[in-house]
């Protein structure tokens, strides 16, 4: 089965130089290493900060664009990982390994195979 | 409500028998087989049915389980034949043929055990709300009815039953494995199984709502699921304790309750009344853990419980050896609800004053603000420092803090006794 991992970070996230940056780093280049080694295909990638968002919706054949949204609570989406697992207990084990979960949170989500 | 129940004579009795007995092993064999929990309780159903008349037509078979599985396999694959091919893509069609083939292949008696083990640790998955594993736990493993479990927790039947498709639904959906966990995440996974079957008797030994003080059903239930989990994992000490403990305080059952119905201390109690048998049952399970590893914290609640249970009257309990048991359980559980417990213990080894001493703490009693066993210790501490009018504040504080109608009772007979001639006998609740 496929799974999403969202990772959800929070202010308490290091950024890019600041203290824990590095070591966070290290930490992600080992999680994709593990990931690698399963065998399985995988894909992911942080995504910029939530004040770069930008929203469309189309509502009777009109594009609506609207800067946003901002994030309202204390996390937000921050990157995401497509891994493939034998059942959602070895991809738990996995997204315990995310170096990120260790501030926010982590949603597991199975995808729907259509 | 159990399709046997309404069988009358020989058969509707083997009917019965069997529902008690076999029902959870076939059902977790099945769900092994079909890889779908509602296809199997389906068919499970199905067979039960086709029994009553086989049954009588041919009589009770040697092995009822094994009949039960072979009749409900053949239902499930009758069911699937019939189902559309949309619900046919929800249903693993492919692992019930594997299975039917290894079946054909002469393989002859019920591999029991493994199916039940592994149905028991995807009901207690902890990627499923705790009140849904409750709900499946029972269904699956216990028999009851989604009615029944409903009325058990007092919610409505259609909110469980909803909680309960929902669950199936994220079984199947999200991934969660028929399976035994590795010796990696064992202790974690043992532990949410035990306290789901500590939630059951808890829910049958203290219901928090309605008129009743005790749930004998729930409270065998649960004390026969950890019986089941003893006898599958003989080499974890945990489940032992935890057999123990239910064992030990389901013995008190006859005594816990005073003739008006309401709750009695254990100081209250008449431990002739303590069910001698049971006590032995528990102490021997106790003493078998002791062999197979480490204490863990049912087995440390299981131990001071049975200082207890060994005590001939209340005057005469090792309140030292229950401090020290506690300071030991300290350390699995830091609890609020565990460091009210041991001053409890404190203030019987030692003086009221120094049991009130420990719930002077101020994280403490923010953390059990709402608690009525906190409000109510503190009371009967006060009351036995001669400070009869913080006392009275304080029952008053447990009785609005409990919607039990018997411990109302219980509360306004101690907030009576709080009148002008107070009673300065000792009688403190304790866990």
């Amino acid at each position: 089965m496929r799974y999403m991992l969202i990772i959800h970070n929070d202010e308490t996230h290091p950024v890019p130089g600041g203290p824990g940056w590095d070591d966070l780093m290290a930490g992600y280049a080992a999680f994709s290493e593990q990931l690698a080694s399963f065998g399985k295909p995988f894909s992911g990638d942080p995504l910029a900060g939530p004040d770069t968002a930008t929203t469309v919706r189309v509502r009777e054949g009109e594009t609506l664009i609207v800067d946003g949204p901002f994030a309202e609570t204390k996390e937000w989406m921050s990157g995401y990982f497509i891994i493939e697992a034998d059942g959602l207990d070895q991809v738990l084990a996995a997204a315990a390994m995310v170096p990120s979960a260790k501030y926010g949170s982590v949603e597991v989500r199975p995808v729907a195979e259509m | 409500m159990s399709p046997a129940t309404a069988g009358k004579g020989r058969v509707g009795d083997a009917l019965d028998a069997a529902y008690r007995a076999d029902r959870g092993a076939v059902l977790a064999r099945l769900i092994a087989v079909v890889g779908d929990f509602d296809l199997a309780e389906e068919a499970l159903q199905d067979a039960f049915v086709a029994a009553a008349a086989a049954w009588e037509k041919g009589g009770v078979p040697k092995s009822p389980g094994a009949w039960l599985f072979t009749t409900g396999r053949r239902k499930a694959i009758d069911r699937l034949r019939r189902s559309s091919a949309l619900e046919r893509r929800h249903r693993a069609w492919g692992e019930l043929a594997i299975a039917w083939d290894a079946w054909d292949a002469g393989e002859s008696d019920l591999p029991l055990a493994d199916d039940r083990l592994r149905l028991i640790f995807t009901c207690c998955h902890p990627a499923l709300a705790l009140e849904a594993r409750v709900a499946l736990t029972l269904r699956s493993l216990g028999g009851l009815s989604t009615e029944e479990v409903a009325h058990a927790f007092f919610v409505p039947v259609s909110t469980m039953a909803q909680r309960v498709v929902r669950a199936k639904r994220k079984i199947r959906e999200a991934g969660i494995g028929y399976r035994v966990p590795g010796p990696g995440e064992l202790p974690e996974r043992l532990a949410a199984v035990l306290a789901v079957i500590y939630l059951i008797f808890n829910a049958g030994y203290l219901p928090g709502d309605g008129d009743h003080l005790v749930r004998v059903d729930l409270c065998e239930e649960a004390i026969r699921l950890a019986d089941v989990l003893v006898a599958l994992l003989p080499d974890e000490s945990e489940p032992l304790g935890l057999s123990a403990l239910l064992l030990l305080q389901d013995a008190r059952r006859q005594a816990r309750i005073g003739d008006a119905g309401q709750p009695l201390t254990l100081e209250e109690q008449d431990r002739s009344r303590w069910d001698e048998v049971v006590i032995a049952q528990g102490l021997e399970r106790l003493e078998r853990a002791r062999g197979v590893g480490r204490p863990g914290p049912y087995w440390l609640k299981a131990a001071i419980a049975a200082v207890h249970s060994c005590a001939p009257r209340a005057a005469e309990t090792n309140w030292q050896s229950i401090v020290a048991l506690y300071d030991q359980l300290l350390a699995w559980e830091p609890t609020p609800v565990v460091r009210l417990n041991r001053a409890v213990a404190v203030a019987m080894a030692g003086t009221p004053a120094d049991g009130l001493a420990v719930l002077e703490d101020p994280e403490l009693s923010e953390a059990l603000r709402d608690y009525h066993l906190f409000h109510l210790t503190r009371a009967d501490l006060l009351r036995r420092c001669g400070r009869v009018d913080e006392a009275s504040v304080a029952y008053a504080e447990a009785r609005d803090h409990t919607a039990n109608l018997a411990e109302h009772a219980f509360l306004d007979r101690r907030l009576a006794e709080l009148g002008p001639e107070t009673s300065n006998s000792g009688r403190l609740r304790s866990p």
